[in-house]
């Protein structure tokens, strides 16, 4: 059965790192949903986010050591593995006219959602939340035609005080 | 010290202990061999980049010290690509150091530009690529840190024209700060319990030793443990020189070419000690048919190799340096007579052995591989054996008394024709008092035979003998066997002579073509000083056998008339 994990990567903050992350993912077929990277509370440490999916616990198992291999990767945590709360971003532009805008905002208050823009043909809505949340969004707006989606991938901390470095 | 990049770099390589460099100048190095000319650095000029990186990782499989290779950028650095990709994935450590484009032209398509980082990123431990001068020092520091400790490795250090150029106030780190990397691989000695705890049920273990063993030093320990438990071994292509090739009980290695013994050992065990190994598709036929009664001891450095090809019931992970003191310690608690709990099992092994050893017919005057190799084996005792890729290679594996590690080099894993006479020069620098010599074949030797000019010029003494067949051997037995006999794009009948080949580039050349040349004149050519090539006719249609064909189980083993 196909199972889906966040792991948080903290690699160097140096050139050449993503090249290696994500040659590595390529290289080994590992299936990815998401990649996302962003600065820390630490300047030489950047964050990857990477949903995988995978068949099997040996498959995940490949998938964490492979990516502990390279020299820049400093820390893997596998954040589905413990308490912890994901969110993603997401920015989609929706066809509007003067009759929909007004079934649009409820749908986008009725999911804690915000419209960033508006234009006469159509309006820009944010959400963030999970990414369940995010799908059952999307498929509501269908109908009133999506025109385009930005998806930043999941990202996750865990909960309580204890960050992933000294995790 | 206020030097350019270059110099630092030199100067860098010094501190590392790097008494010779393999290399090939260009536009993007000319800064850096400058400075080799200034401060008089021992370098090799190969004759292809190639040959260069080849050299490197012979010199590092010989020595285990680090093999350092210079080549220019783009065409320079995508030409080390195939000897970055071979040491890779035998683990032979390696500092590559090529030069690329000037800072301000990177990324705009310059001439002789490659990205040298993305292409070599798949096929090293690590790279780099600096963009200024200032971070040298530490690069080369970590660099060299990098390819020798942990699971060693190849690491590409790229620098820009204008890096070599820039001066610096400099000064060698003594120490390497790496976040996500210290090289030190200890374990959990519990896990040795778990082993001690399988091997007290065990009737019927046996030791499989691996690459990780040569290249951890580890070799004596695993003597000890094997013979203080009195148990059968065997080798991957890789582990041969772990075990001497007389130890009671050791029958060689395994694998698709290995031998029947060891083969049919490997499916009849209930413990299968692994020593630094990864389970190749070569040494595993059918992989779920792999070893089917044995719980499986993987002891190995690399979290990413357990469980990667065959299930570990008990790994154990951590260094052999850590492992194999703690394994010994504890075999050596056992009681004194616990050799002879395994004694009847080793005497099977050995005995299947005897009954089917590694083994040829001779036919007439021909030459046969296998009697070629005795030879070579008796006369040149304690040489250091290096091969090509194809059947000479797995001749040599079979035929060739491997007695100490260092002393069997060979491309194992990309199994990379061309390897060989590059690797045995490279060896024969790094030990100069240690005989070499080189099995290739009529296909292999011409992948890399530029580098005879840099053997005669260089008086390095190699001991070539190329296996001629006139085919691509391997390939022609795959189209015997099952592509219904077609040579396709196989056969090597054309006009070229080996012989003078080597000579037109300064090194001796002899041909043998019969049987009684072995005797009659062979021992006295490889008692020659300096470097000869031997070119060996040997007849076209011969078989590496036993044979594991593609996806069959270790113990299907075609055997041709080798049982007696």
């Amino acid at each position: 059965m196909i199972q889906k994990y966040l792991l948080a990567v903290l690699v160097d903050n140096k050139p050449g790192v993503l090249t290696h992350v994500s040659g590595l993912i390529s290289r080994r077929a590992f299936n990815i949903e998401s990649i996302s990277a962003g600065y820390t509370e630490d300047p030489d440490v950047t964050r990857i986010n990477i949903v995988v999916s995978v068949e099997s616990e040996a498959e995940l198992d490949q998938v964490v050591s492979q990516l502990g291999k390279l020299i820049d990767v400093i820390k893997i945590v596998n954040l589905s593995r413990v308490p912890s709360i994901e969110r993603e971003l997401v920015l989609i532009k929706v066809a509007s006219t003067k009759e929909t805008r007004a079934d649009i905002a409820t749908v986008v208050d009725i999911f804690r959602a915000n419209i960033v823009d508006v234009h006469p043909e159509d309006v820009v809505i944010e959400l963030t939340g999970n990414q369940g949340k995010i799908d059952s969004f999307c498929q509501v707006l269908e109908e009133y035609g999506i025109i385009e989606i930005a998806r930043t991938g999941a990202i996750a901390l865990s909960r309580g005080p204890i960050p992933v470095k000294r995790m | 010290m206020r030097i350019n990049g270059a110099q630092a770099v030199l100067e860098s390589l010094k501190q590392e202990g790097v008494d010779v460099v393999f290399g090939y100048p260009g536009g993007a190095v000319l800064t850096l061999y400058d400075a080799v000319y200034k401060m008089k650095f021992p370098h090799i000029l190969t004759r292809h980049e190639q040959g260069a990186v080849h050299a490197a990782d012979g010199y590092a499989r010989a020595t285990g010290k680090v093999g350092v290779a210079f080549a220019t950028s783009g065409p320079g650095a995508t030409n080390l690509t195939t000897g970055i990709a071979t040491a890779m994935i035998d683990s032979v450590p390696l500092v590559c150091i090529t030069g690329q484009v000037a800072t301000p032209y990177i990324g705009k398509d310059a001439f002789q530009e490659a990205d040298v980082v993305g292409i070599t990123t798949p096929i090293t431990k690590h790279n780099y690529l600096v963009k200024n001068v200032e971070d040298l020092p530490r690069v080369l520091k970590e660099a060299f840190f990098i390819a020798r400790t942990g699971r060693p490795g190849p690491v590409v250090i790229d620098v820009a024209k204008d890096v070599f150029e820039a001066k610096l106030d400099y000064v060698y780190p003594e120490k390497v700060a790496l976040k996500g990397y210290n090289g030190d691989y200890t374990g959990d000695p519990a896990d040795l319990d778990a082993v001690m705890a399988a091997l007290a049920e065990a009737k019927k273990p046996l030791l499989f030793a691996g690459g990780g063993i040569i290249t951890s030093e580890t070799a004596e320990l695993v003597r000890d443990i094997v013979r203080r438990l009195g148990i059968p071994s065997t080798a991957t292509l890789l582990g041969l020189g772990a075990i001497p090739a007389g130890e009671p009980g050791y029958t060689s290695f395994a694998g698709m070419h290995g031998s029947y013994a060891s083969n049919m050992a490997i499916q009849e065990c209930d413990l299968l000690l692994c020593v630094g190994m990864r389970f190749s598709d070569r040494v595993t036929g059918k992989v779920s048919a792999f070893a089917p009664h044995a719980k499986v001891v993987h002891f190995e450095i690399d979290s990413a190799e357990v469980g990667k090809n065959v299930r570990a019931d008990i790994p154990v992970l951590g260094d052999l340096r850590w492992s194999l003191p703690l394994l010994k310690e504890r075999v050596e608690a056992l009681p004194e007579n616990t050799a002879e709990r395994f004694a009847d099992w080793r005497a099977h092994v050995a005995k299947m052995h005897e009954e089917v050893p590694f083994g040829w017919k001779e036919e007439g005057d021909a030459i046969k591989p296998g009697a070629l190799i005795r030879k070579v084996s008796e006369t040149m005792k304690g040489a250091i054996a290096v091969t090509d890729v194809g059947q000479h290679q797995m001749w040599a594996a079979q035929f060739f008394d491997v007695e100490e590690p260092r002393h069997f080099l060979t491309s194992g894993g990309q199994g990379t024709m061309g390897y060989g006479l590059p690797a045995a020069m490279g060896a024969k620098v790094a030990c100069p008092e240690s005989e070499v010599v080189l099995f290739s074949g009529d296909g292999s030797i011409m992948m890399n035979c530029q580098e005879f000019a840099t053997i005669a010029d260089n008086d390095i003494d190699v001991k070539v003998l190329v296996l001629h067949n006139h085919i691509l051997g391997m390939v022609g037995q795959w189209q015997r066997l099952f592509y219904n006999h077609h040579y396709s794009a196989s056969e090597l009948k054309g006009k070229t002579d080996l012989v003078k080949l080597a000579e037109a580039m300064g090194v001796k050349g002899y041909r043998l073509t019969k049987r009684e040349e072995l005797d009659s004149r062979l021992p006295e050519i490889l008692r020659e000083k300096g470097p000869i090539l031997i070119d060996v006719l040997i007849p076209e249609e011969e078989d590496v056998l036993p044979m594991v064909p593609g996806g069959k189980r270790l113990d299907q083993m075609v055997l041709g008339g080798l049982k007696k």
